[in-house]
């Protein structure tokens, strides 16, 4: 494209970083043949890349600090800064159920705020270090007791250890109108799901899957019996979906 | 949400190695990049998708960097660079005499001057990326490069710099 032109000096820097396509490069070679003060000058400058890469390369093969990873890991202030959008999209859906209150009957009468619920219940607690559960999975039996005991129904923990994840444990949480129970399982990776059971629901009967997504949070969420039941992580819908079978599955063992 | 994370965790090493020769100091430079990985997982929402991820995070980095330089600069007592030269490896005994005077020179460059040299020839992104980084016109992009050089070449070899012929 510049063939032909003189050389100037940002062919010369072009040339230190094999930017210039072969015919072009070919010119500013000759040019440099017949200059050894510039031939001198490039040498050193393609010397000097060459340096930094040797100087600072190494620090590509040393392991991340712990304190970088974990940023990764959580973000309170991001996790607040959802958590209050979150809570403005409930106000807004608690404010359109108002609006057609009685305007249908369903298994799900609060249907998104149930998905809602469950994902602020996720949000807000999967990214605690401390006390992500308020009992935990060593304590397994008396959590399963105490949550039946508290929702009024029978409730059991899912086995996802085949999927990879484990359960950590669980707390029990405040619902619409009765209390709610939230299980919260890890994999290796140290990335969360939790399952959030309530008998918030009218009815005694089955619903398909329904699938929600809040800001980064897949739900899904389904009736059956007398218990609704939330899972949510930050996962893929498809990835989210083979856990949620499984679930349903094991529940219904 | 997931592959963010991933494709964040990525780049570490690389915002490693640049931080720490942007900073010679290995704490303040895992500081950058703790700083520029906070920053841009809590605007991950902001990262469009079919752009590159490097150059968004290597902006981000350029921004903090040049923040605190500002806030160091009305403060007393900013940090120098490591005393004499803060071996990246730990593999000292490595490194000869011209990467020593190399980290030394490098440490004397001017800012501006420091940055470009870098990300052309550690991170070897292209011109306009560099320009799109540093938020610059690639002609200036250009012109430190080549002032850079020429500056960090008087530098190791011990001279003061040379007013170099143009063409």
């Amino acid at each position: 494209m510049n063939h032909g032109k003189p050389i100037e000096e940002n062919d010369l820097q072009a040339y230190v970083d094999s930017r210039l396509d072969p015919a072009r490069r070919a010119e500013v070679e000759a040019y440099v043949a017949a200059h050894p003060d510039q031939a001198e000058r490039v040498g050193a400058f393609g010397q000097q890349n060459a340096m930094l890469r040797s100087l600072f390369d190494p620090v590509l093969e040393q392991p991340v600090p712990e304190r970088l990873a974990r940023v990764l890991a959580a973000s309170p202030d991001r996790r607040l800064w959802r958590y209050s959008a979150m809570a403005a999209s409930l106000a807004v859906a608690v404010m359109v159920g108002w609006i057609l209150r009685g305007e249908q009957q369903t298994s799900l009468p609060q249907g998104p705020s149930f998905a809602e619920r469950a994902a602020v219940a996720h949000v807000v607690y999967t990214p605690e270090v401390l006390h992500p559960v308020e009992v935990g999975v060593a304590q397994e039996d008396h959590l399963i007791k105490w949550l039946s005991k508290r929702l009024g129904e029978p409730v059991k923990a899912p086995d996802l250890d085949k999927l990879g994840y484990h359960l950590i444990g669980g707390r029990l949480l405040p619902g619409r109108e009765k209390p709610a129970a939230q299980f919260m399982y890890e994999d290796a990776r140290g990335q969360r799901l939790t399952l959030y059971v309530s008998t918030d629901v009218t009815g005694n009967q089955e619903t398909a899957f329904r699938y929600a997504r809040e800001d980064g949070v897949s739900v899904f969420y389904w009736v059956d019996g007398p218990l609704g039941y939330a899972l949510s992580a930050e996962a893929p819908r498809e990835q989210l979906l083979a856990v949620a079978e499984t679930v349903y599955r094991d529940l219904n063992r | 949400m997931d592959d963010i994370r991933e494709l964040l965790a990525e780049q570490i090493p690389r915002l490693r190695r640049y931080a720490h020769a942007l900073t010679g100091n290995r704490a303040r430079a895992d500081d950058l990049v703790q700083d520029t990985l906070e920053r841009s997982w809590s605007r991950r929402h902001l990262w469009r998708r079919d752009s590159d991820l490097r150059a968004w995070l290597f902006t981000i980095m350029h921004n903090v960097f040049v923040n605190q330089l500002r806030k160091n600069s009305s403060a007393p007592g900013h940090v120098p660079f490591d005393e004499a030269i803060d071996p990246p490896s730990g593999a000292v005994a490595d490194q000869t005499l011209e990467l020593r005077d190399l980290a030394g020179a490098l440490e004397r460059l001017p800012t501006e001057y420091r940055e470009v040299l870098l990300l052309v020839g550690l991170e070897q992104m292209q011109y306009v990326e560099v320009a799109e980084v540093l938020g610059v016109p690639v002609g200036t992009v250009m012109s430190r490069l080549s002032r850079g050089r020429d500056r960090l070449r008087a530098l190791m070899s011990g001279q003061p710099p040379v007013l170099r012929r143009v063409k």
